[in-house]
């Protein structure tokens, strides 16, 4: 069934199509926008918090399906690459910059 | 450490028929880094080409033990098929039901209750570690984007617009612990270089949703920030395991992943970043394999299986309506503020023990359910008395063990520290130590 789902959030209602039946069990993780070919799902950010949004803003914000898009999922596979291997780069580069930063107190740079 | 890493570095690539492995820009493969959605959905594609059946939302609520102790099945519910009860014997059980966060907004870890926690010890397994839950990550305030590689770079300030002093490395999170005592903290993200920010969606596509759709751009405006407990995820502590195995004192059952103590590994720090999910790959192959071998020699029990559930199912005293949303708050308002699980005492810890002990009591006497909530909010209580009891025993500080009253590290407790008991909390040293008494140790509660 919804097998992306972690939380117990969605039902399948007539025809197969899925219903929010729980959306207080949502734990924000994202992971049903993954799986939905139809980018007919949107996950509002807020974890603490209730907000509404309705259909007409959602569409309009041009949001849906971002999240699949840019994992590279489905149809996009050729076009946005999985770079998840930079992020020890990343870390590596925080590192160095910090520790630059402790060797040149701000007093000291730009002197001889 | 080296079995660890040895398993991991073979099995990786075996996975390569259901996850891209990314190349570098020099086109080499890398196997080091895998996303988690893609990781998750290759794991499962793996196990199906195996030809394994797997019951999605069907938690197990119990565990089922033959007449001689050891484990033989397990028992749940099929929670999308009108709670429907299932029941499977096996030769042996792997229990890999990960770790808790004691229900903190980290990102994918609502479904983590440690129920794994609670079924172990019913069968007579001992818990280890579970004081070393103090890790905390950071996340845009109200998200649950405990995604930090972007804070590598970060810039913080107080609610007056200072700038904080707070370098990245290994202390910054006590240092912003202590700011978000003092008030709120905001963020921004504009020294991080360019070619990263041109490709933070493709390294990490959920970090810019969380912006995107609140229109903040991390780098010009400020955001507030917050900090979310790992607890046992990020932290280390689980059932005690006799080997990388998974290995436990009862027959038949084994552990994997955060639902076993890492401690073999990891020691008293977290293992975030790498070897937890070093640990998560390398103990599961390990245990499976172990279990598989014991189950070939086990016959088919001809006596009937024992449930060993207990919490949530079989109230001490009388049946009442028990108001279960209550005390799972009740947990998180111990394991989750900075004073009391982060910057510890010895005051604070016996204040929590004393309200962990009568949420217990509420749910132990009187909820008689055995529903999955009933159950997961039983295995949060015991998983945090444990780990309150164990870091009110641990008098030093060591890891990510932190006591305000013992800054320093004290080399009589160079041991690990078990737990365990339902009714009775009790906490023991294991094995001897430098200079350290062993055996029992002064229980907490
Ligand atoms: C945001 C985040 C980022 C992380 N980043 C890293 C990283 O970069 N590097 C790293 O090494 N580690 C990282 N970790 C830690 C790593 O994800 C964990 O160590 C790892 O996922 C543990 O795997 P596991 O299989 O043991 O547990 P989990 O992945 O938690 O799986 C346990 C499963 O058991 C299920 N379950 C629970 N109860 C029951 C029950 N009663 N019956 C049946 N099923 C049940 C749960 O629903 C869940 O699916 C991160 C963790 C988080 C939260
Ligand atoms: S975000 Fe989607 S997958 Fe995650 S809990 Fe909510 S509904 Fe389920």
């Amino acid at each position: 069934m919804h097998r992306g789902l972690s939380a117990n959030v969605l039902d399948s209602g007539q025809d197969g199509l899925p219903i929010l039946a729980r959306v207080e069990d949502c734990q924000t993780c994202f992971v049903c926008e993954l799986y939905c070919q139809a980018d007919a799902i949107y996950v509002a950010p807020d974890c603490d918090r209730h907000v509404a949004v309705t259909a007409e803003e959602v569409v309009a914000s041009g949001r849906l399906g971002q999240y699949r898009k840019h994992s590279g999922w489905d149809e996009w596979s050729d076009r946005y690459p999985n770079e998840q291997w930079l992020m020890e780069t990343v870390f590596r580069r925080a590192g160095e910059a910090a520790a630059q930063v402790r060797a040149e107190p701000p007093g000291i740079i730009g002197r001889k | 450490m080296y079995r660890i890493l040895d398993q991991t570095w073979r099995t990786l690539p075996t996975l390569a028929r259901h996850y891209k492995f990314g190349a570098d820009d020099e086109g080499r493969v890398n196997y080091r880094a895998v996303r988690g959605p893609e990781y998750m959905r290759a794991l499962r594609q793996q196990v199906l080409s195996h030809g394994v059946t797997i019951l999605d939302h069907s938690p197990v609520l119990e565990l089922l033990a033959r007449s001689d102790g050891s484990i033989g099945g397990a028992r749940g519910q099929r929670r999308q098929d009108g709670g429907r009860a299932y029941r499977i014997e096996a030769g042996a059980v792997v229990l890999a039901a990960g770790g808790t966060s004691f229900l903190s907004h980290l990102l994918g870890s609502w479904t983590n209750t440690g129920n794994g926690y609670l079924m172990a010890p019913e069968a007579g397994a001992e818990m280890s570690g579970v004081e070393f839950t103090a890790a905390y990550t950071i996340a845009p305030a109200h998200s649950t984007m405990t995604r930090s590689m972007a804070y590598a770079f970060a810039t913080y300030y107080d609610a007056d617009g200072h700038e904080l002093d707070l370098p990245f490395g290994p202390d910054q999170t006590i240092g912003l612990a202590r700011a978000l005592q003092r008030g709120p903290v905001y963020c921004s993200l504009h020294l991080l270089p360019d070619d990263i920010k041109a490709r933070l969606h493709t390294i990490s596509p959920n970090v810019p949703l969380v912006f995107d759709r609140w229109g903040i751009d991390p780098y010009r405006d400020r955001f507030e920030v917050t900090l979310h407990n790992d607890g046992t995820i990020r932290g280390i502590g689980g059932v005690r395991v006799h080997d990388v195995d998974g290995t436990t004192s009862v027959p038949g059952l084994f552990v994997a992943g955060d639902n076993a103590s890492r401690e073999k590994v990891a020691g008293a720090i977290s293992g975030g970043g790498n070897v937890n999910s070093a640990w998560a790959l390398s103990s599961g192959v390990f245990a499976g394999r172990t279990a598989a071998c014991l189950s070939r020699g086990v016959k088919r029990s001809k006596s009937r299986l024992r449930p060993l559930g207990r919490v949530g199912r079989e109230p001490r005293s009388g049946a009442q309506t028990v108001d279960l949303a209550a005390l799972r708050d009740g947990v998180r308002a111990e394991m989750h503020p900075f004073d009391k699980n982060l910057f510890r005492t010895r005051q604070g810890l016996a204040a929590s023990i004393r309200v962990l002990e009568g949420l217990w009591a509420e749910l132990a006497d009187h909820a008689d359910t055995g529903t999955i909530a009933s159950r997961e909010t039983a295995a949060l209580l015991a998983t945090a008395r444990w780990s309150v009891a164990t870091a009110a025993t641990r008098n030093e500080s060591r890891g990510l063990h932190r006591r305000e009253d013992f800054p320093s590290q004290d080399s009589g407790f160079a041991t690990r520290l078990l737990s365990g008991g339902l009714d009775k909390v009790w906490v023991a040293a294991d094995g001897p130590s430098a200079n350290a008494e062993t055996g029992q140790l002064e229980a907490a509660s």
